[in-house]
């Protein structure tokens, strides 16, 4: 398995290198076939109604080397991650983070982290929820449900710059 | 009125903007992500701030003359107004915003009206003072000068 990579620091970068191998793995050991490849920055997707709340997270993230990938709501965001499909055998998630927002018509954002944990190929990427809204049930259903993290809007530099933080420390 | 003074002008008004609670910090977060890459991000958010207020408000006008009030829908546009304010700091439209949440939950038909009201005005003075600091920045860019922070 070739993996290139030349980003962060070495600790979040076998964070990752983990989280991809788990997912080409499974119960087989089908991670030989898969060959990834990741570049010098992390892709994320970014899932809010809001278009100014888009534009900022988008900002925000490419700030921080990210490449992003936005999405309005949560069924565009499953399109793009290949869920709408019957199956995704052997495939391997096109983003390594995804954030999305809570409150969202039609599926919300825990609706979306719950979809993707039951996904075989994406149950390993890291799902973040944001809100406007602090409020403790909400918070402790999503982390229970599988979210890296929960954090508050409006969203600032320092905490994209703790989200990477957390997410090294997580990897253990 | 020399560059100097212009400068002196911009930072003063900007003060004062934060110092009437038209802005607050979370517009200082958006001037910090502009860089040369996005010489106008805070520029083109506010414009995107504008025209989804001013759809927003429509909306909230149309859905409050109803003969019969849908309050969920009136609740979800100040909710998007909501959350838009408080992502630029435009922080008096935000406040209202919150006081307008509470009447569509009582279902108070009156409350809301007035909310509607307090918000359009709200929205119509940090629009324009938003315009009046751009035009200042833009004669100081015109003028050879730097923005100060």
């Amino acid at each position: 398995m070739f993996v290139y990579v030349k980003w962060w620091d070495s600790t979040l970068v076998l964070f990752f290198i983990r989280l991809l191998l788990n997912m080409g793995g499974g119960g087989g050991d089908s991670s030989e076939d898969t060959a990834v490849e990741l570049g010098d920055e992390p892709h994320v997707l970014a899932v809010d109604d809001n278009l100014i709340d888009r534009k900022l997270v988008e900002k925000l993230l490419k700030n921080s080397s990210c490449k992003v990938t936005t999405a309005e709501n949560a069924l565009r965001a499953l399109d793009y991650l290949g869920l709408g499909n019957e199956t995704l055998e052997g495939a391997v998630s096109k983003v390594n983070l995804i954030i999305t927002d809570y409150c969202m018509p039609g599926m919300t954002g825990y609706e979306l982290l719950k979809k993707i944990k039951e996904s075989s190929v994406l149950k390993e990427v890291p799902v973040v929820i944001m809100s406007s809204e602090n409020i403790p049930t909400r918070i402790s259903q999503c982390l229970e449900e599988g979210a890296k993290m929960f954090m508050l809007k409006p969203l600032k530099q320092s905490d994209v710059k703790q989200l990477k933080w957390h997410l090294m420390k997580c990897r253990n | 009125m020399d560059l100097v003074q212009l400068q002196r002008q911009l930072v003063e008004y900007r003060t004062s903007l934060y110092h009437e609670g038209f802005l607050d910090e979370q517009f200082t977060q958006l001037q910090e992500l502009q860089d040369e890459n996005n010489p106008d991000f805070v520029v083109e958010v506010v414009s995107l701030f504008f025209e989804d207020s001013e759809r927003l408000l429509n909306e909230l006008t149309k859905a409050l003359e109803q003969q019969s009030i849908d309050f969920k829908r009136v609740d979800a546009h100040v909710h998007q107004l909501k959350g838009s304010s408080s992502s630029i700091g435009a922080q008096r439209v935000q406040k209202v915003c919150i006081a307008f949440r509470n009447y569509c939950e009582e279902q108070n038909v009156e409350g809301c009206l007035k909310c509607l009201q307090q918000v359009r005005h709200e929205y119509s003075l940090v629009k324009t003072k938003l315009e009046s600091m751009f035009q200042l920045e833009q004669q100081i860019l015109s003028a050879g000068g730097s923005i100060p922070m």
